[in-house]
């Protein structure tokens, strides 16, 4: 049987405070062992439950606090080695969990496929064959349903160009092949080829890019806002929280209690995270120190770094910089009210491309900067959802990552000097990964397109 | 009344480029076997362009030859000119091609049939196929000799009901101006097999003496020695060239003015034709921005004076067809010995078919070739080669052979027509193979040989060399794996002769074999094998070497996909019991009936949940007979 490690989702989604991310196959267990930071699930017993962190494999860095019940086979669902992450509920720990695993390699587990398994190991009873096969097509219409729902009818366009766009490059190298003595079409090089292949992996990246953003807008921005005591985080927080219309959401986990406030600043909705620790002792740093804050950092896509105006600049705030480097990050020069002592030229220097901005949320001064730096920092200074195309779909994203990973692969075989011909598996494969996003994957159009450009023949 | 004129295993029909590799692939396995020819005198005649092989097709040609086949054999003995195509790019697609003599090859063809042991050539037109209960018995000719076997072999190519076409002229003809078959056409359609109209077509062949060679470009052939077969000990070096010249905008104006007058405008032509060889009218009136058109110039012999010309394929009438080339540089005043024609002919629904050829309504009963609605020699060669190694296997309870994609473009090419069948006649493109990286011209051999020896089809003293062969290829790859070369003064000048980067450090031979720059050659000077290794085992070595990593790639698919074909579908299997199962895909998989599940996954309009959905059927039928 197909043993390779698939992965989902296996609760309902949005719904429920723990979540739960089910992996199954041979690898299973090694799989999320490469992942996790805690025990050694390889070497735990079985059925048992494990609290550790999940870590990004594509950063190095920690995603998430998870549980992980390693189940081996054959006693399981699917009679084969099963290891469940649970992490928090919601949208947004529960898709990262998922994309992590699925980065680290394990396959995106089509409809009904866990129970397909579960029957074809023998674990379910032959009596329930057709209620499998019934759930299997259930599940693969809704699906497709949702899918066709979650995409854009302008994804679907673009895909459709980049396909074609591919299509014209491959058939002029078959062209090539199949008549070399035609004269009427230029040689395809790797330097054509490099051209056109360029093309297609950076739009490639812009949708991968506006998945982030669309996520953004779906589960909101992670925002942490840092710095010293007493420089005005917390007045900071009180300001967005007032300003905007806040959600306060209480997420009671396995692993830790966190309050997460929603604002949405000019159509970018914040999460804030953290809130609590902030809200509790007013000063994260000296409550948890540096390490702590680095954490809190890393699990953020916004950093709202936080100096006293009318301070100097302290060791630990240069710390919090070299803490927060690279990071999309905002700096507040707060307390404006108050005389100057800040190198303001420093700072800036510290901060680098990052904007600096001056405020005196007492006096509710420099919130307007504040919300454009906001604003812009995601969109460019655009906000208009309407005009932009969304990748929101796990497996589109999925797939996108692998069209990018074979271009890549193209790119590297081509600076090798590799043979078109032999360059051009991967970059028949990138054409067939887009396909499947858009549910189009006829093997003959290559050949209609070949006869449809060129005139060919005896 | 009939008489008893004889017993077989196996009869061909037909004794064009399927027929010929039938009868003798048959024969060779031992079978009894008798091929039957409208006329001994046009065996393996080529009623088209002077030429075998190219890119897919020559790769094709070695294929049948590395499975004892007699193609590549026979044109080696018989070519005017040969070439490996593609030289620049990466060996996946290299590939030969050579210009034949025609009537030599006819001769040699013919002389190695007669010598074949167990096959009889006999003349005749057969008129009817015999078939009981479903069940192939025989054939009888228009003499009434009536010949049984069990396993009877159509290769028809354009034959049946065949119609020539030229300008408003038209009538029944097979190519040539050879009889045509009408009474095997319906027959087959009494039998219940659904057929189909195609149509192709040729240029007109003109006399030598006639063209002005000046005005045209010559495109020579190559001196280096080369062959299709393995077999191949003795080259022709003295080569023929063939010459370029050019329509333009006033053979197009020709044409154009002319339009009306062809019978692919006017409706007569109804068949569907290939869109990869497309007519001059069609050229001309499909892409009118382009100035002008490519015209090859291609000797049909080494004793002949016709030329044929490639690239003014039509169907206008004779007259026309001279004032087109009044305008052509070089072929003013061309003398036409042959006017080009279309012809519109029958063709099997392949997807009727088994993998093995076998029609699936009639036991016994094969088709091959063009008959299956492919074009090409090549293709006709390969189809006919698997028709006849299992018809063979039929009568004398031995194993078939199917070969998968991963293992050859014959194998490319019979699961696309059994599988999906064709909408016009089919070519052999290097795009339709997905594992194109490990179909080369160059490891032929090394698929099938192996294969053709079990089969009985390679003589012992031919399979003993392929083994040396493989066995000194995997020594020295594993030699070159192993041995390291180090950075010394010697060493970094003949690497940087090669133009690649010194070494920074020492190396495994086979990295450095891996960079682009670097060659089998360089490798020969930095670290010298101990054993003798010929060109071909050298181009082996570095091919396997250089392009490990995407071999490998390639291997892991083919892995998945050979997984997907060891799920056999039982044939007692009724699609429409199966809850969930779309009904298109049932519809199409009750046509197709695939022989597995990889196959039925390839069935156009079965999407992934119908093959789930098909594999839990499956499973739970495996279950129900173990515990039952």
């Amino acid at each position: 049987m197909d043993t390779d490690t698939i992965a989902a989702i296996s609760t309902p989604t949005g719904e429920g405070a723990i979540a739960i991310v089910r992996l199954s196959g041979d690898d299973a267990v090694s799989r999320a062992n490469e992942l996790f930071q805690g025990k050694d699930l390889t070497t735990v017993d079985s059925h048992t439950m494990h609290y550790g962190k999940l870590l990004d494999p594509e950063t190095g860095e920690i995603a998430e606090e998870v549980m992980a019940s390693v189940m081996r086979a054959p006693k399981t669902f699917t009679r084969e080695d099963i290891v469940e992450i649970n992490c928090h509920g919601g949208l947004v720990s529960v898709n990262r969990v998922l994309e992590i695993v699925l980065a680290q390699g394990a396959r995106l587990a089509e409809p009904g496929e866990f129970t397909k398994r579960a029957f074809l190991n023998g674990r379910i009873d032959l009596s329930q064959a057709e209620a499998v096969m019934d759930l299997i097509r259930a599940k693969t219409d809704r699906a497709m349903n949702v899918a066709l729902k979650q995409m854009d009818g302008r994804l679907s366009v673009l895909i459709q160009n980049l396909r074609q766009k591919l299509l014209e490059t491959l058939a002029q190298v078959e062209v090539n092949i199949d008549y070399p003595e035609y004269d009427d079409v230029e040689e395809m090089t790797n330097d054509i080829m490099q051209e056109k292949t360029a093309e297609v992996r950076d739009e490639i990246e812009n949708l991968l890019q506006t998945a982030k953003q669309g996520k953004i807008l779906r589960e909101g921005l992670a925002t942490a806002i840092i710095g010293r005591p007493n420089v005005g985080k917390s007045s900071l927080m009180n300001t967005l929280v007032h300003e905007n219309k806040a959600i306060v959401t209480e997420v009671p986990g396995t692993t830790r209690d966190v309050i997460e406030e929603y604002v949405n600043v000019r159509g970018v909705p914040l999460r804030l995270v953290d809130t609590a620790g902030i809200r509790e002792t007013e000063d994260i740093v000296e409550r948890i120190g540096v390490e702590r804050s680095r954490q809190v950092l890393t699990e953020a896509d916004l950093i709202l770094l936080v100096l006293n105006y009318g301070d100097e600049l302290t060791e630990e705030d240069v710390k919090l910089f070299e803490a927060a480097r690279d990071m999309n990050m905002i700096v507040l020069l707060n307390k404006t009210d108050l005389d100057q002592k800040i190198d303001i030229e420093r700072v800036k220097e510290l901060a680098g491309d990052n904007p600096v901005i001056s405020t005196s949320l007492i006096q509710e001064e420099g919130i307007d900067q504040l919300e454009n730096a906001i604003s812009s920092t995601f969109f460019e200074g655009e906000i208009d959802s309407g005009d932009m195309t969304y990748v929101s779909n796990v497996r589109h994203v999925q797939l996108l990552k692998q069209s990018k990973q074979a271009l890549e692969d193209a790119r590297e075989g081509m600076e090798m000097g590799v043979p078109i011909d032999v360059v051009q598996i991967d970059v028949t494969r990138t054409w067939e990964l887009l396909g499947e996003i858009v549910g189009d994957t006829v093997g003959e159009s290559l050949i209609d397109e070949l006869f449809s450009q060129f005139c060919l023949g005896k | 009344m009939t008489y008893d004129a004889g017993h077989y295993d196996v009869i061909v029909i037909g004794a064009g480029h399927a027929g010929v590799e039938a009868a003798a692939a048959s024969a060779r396995r031992g079978a009894k076997t008798l091929m039957l020819s409208l006329n001994l005198d046009m065996i393996a005649f080529m009623p088209c362009n002077p030429s075998i092989g190219g890119p897919a097709k020559g790769i094709v040609v070695r294929e049948v030859d590395a499975l004892g086949g007699l193609m590549g054999r026979v044109i080696d003995k018989t070519h005017i000119q040969m070439r490996l195509l593609n030289t620049r790019k990466g060996p996946a697609v290299r590939a030969l091609r050579a210009q034949a003599d025609k009537p030599l090859y006819l001769k040699e063809m013919k002389r190695l049939l007669e010598n074949q042991e167990n096959l009889t050539l006999r003349q005749g037109m057969v008129e009817k196929i015999l078939v009981e209960d479903d069940q192939v018995k025989g054939v009888v000719t228009e003499t009434k000799a009536a010949y049984y076997a069990p396993s009877v072999i159509v290769t028809t190519g354009t034959f049946m009901r065949g119609r020539v076409i030229i300008g408003d002229l038209s009538y029944e003809s097979g190519p040539n101006n050879q009889r045509p078959t009408v009474t095997l056409s319906e027959q087959l359609e009494e039998l219940g097999i659904e057929m189909v109209r195609f149509k192709t077509g040729t240029p007109m062949r003109v006399n030598s003496h006639t063209i002005d060679y000046s005005k045209t470009e010559i495109q020579p052939g190559e001196t280096e020695p080369r062959s299709f077969s393995y077999e191949t000990t003795e080259f022709i070096t003295d080569q023929i060239p063939c010459w370029l010249t050019y329509t333009n905008e006033t053979t197009h104006e020709v044409i154009n003015e002319n339009l009306g007058l062809s019978p692919m405008y006017s409706g007569m032509i109804k068949g569907t034709g290939p869109r990869y060889c497309p007519s001059i009218e069609d050229k001309v009136v499909r892409f009118n921005d382009k100035p002008r058109h490519q015209i090859f110039l291609e000797p049909e012999g080494r004793d002949t004076e016709e030329v044929y010309v490639q690239g003014l394929s039509t169907s206008l009438p004779e007259y026309v067809q001279k004032q087109m080339m009044e305008t052509v540089p070089g072929l003013e005043n061309a003398e036409i010995m042959r006017a080009g024609y279309a012809i519109e002919y029958d063709s099997v629904v392949p997807t009727q078919l088994w993998p093995t050829l076998e029609t699936k309504q009639i036991d016994g009963l094969f088709t091959a070739g063009q008959i299956n609605g492919t074009s090409g020699y090549e293709e006709a060669a390969g189809q006919g080669l698997m028709a006849g190694i299992n018809a063979a296997a039929k009568t004398l309870d031995l194993e078939p052979l199917i070969l998968d994609r991963s293992e050859g473009y014959i194998g490319v090419m019979i699961d696309d027509l059994v599988t999906k069948g064709t909408r016009e006649p089919y070519r052999l493109l290097t795009s339709r193979a997905e594992f194109r990286l490990m179909l080369r011209h160059d490891n032929a051999d090394l698929r099938l040989t192996e294969k053709g020896y079990e089969l009985g089809l390679i003589p012992e003293e031919r399979y003993n060399r392929f083994t040396e062969k493989r066995r000194k290829i995997e020594e020295e790859k594993k030699r070159l794996e192993n041995e390291i070369v180090k950075a010394t003064e010697d060493v970094q000048d003949i690497v940087k002769e090669s133009g690649t980067t010194p070494l920074k450090e020492a190396v495994r031979a086979s990295d450095l074999l891996r960079r682009p720059e670097i060659d089998y050659s360089y490798i020969e000077r930095l670290t010298p094998s101990d054993i003798a290794l010929t060109a071909d085992e050298k181009e082996q070595v570095e091919i396997q070497i250089k392009y490990s990593g995407y071999i490998k790639k390639s291997l892991e698919q083919i892995e998945k996909m050979r997984n997907m074909e060891s799920k056999k579908i039982p044939d007692y299997i009724d699609y429409d019991a199966i809850q969930g199962l779309a009904s298109e895909a049932a519809d199409r998989l009750k046509a197709v009936q695939p022989l597995s599940v990889g196959q039925a996954s390839r069935v156009s309009g079965v999407n992934p949940a119908d093959i789930s959905i098909l594999l839990v059927y499956i499973e739970q039928g495996n279950v129900a007979r173990v515990s039952g």
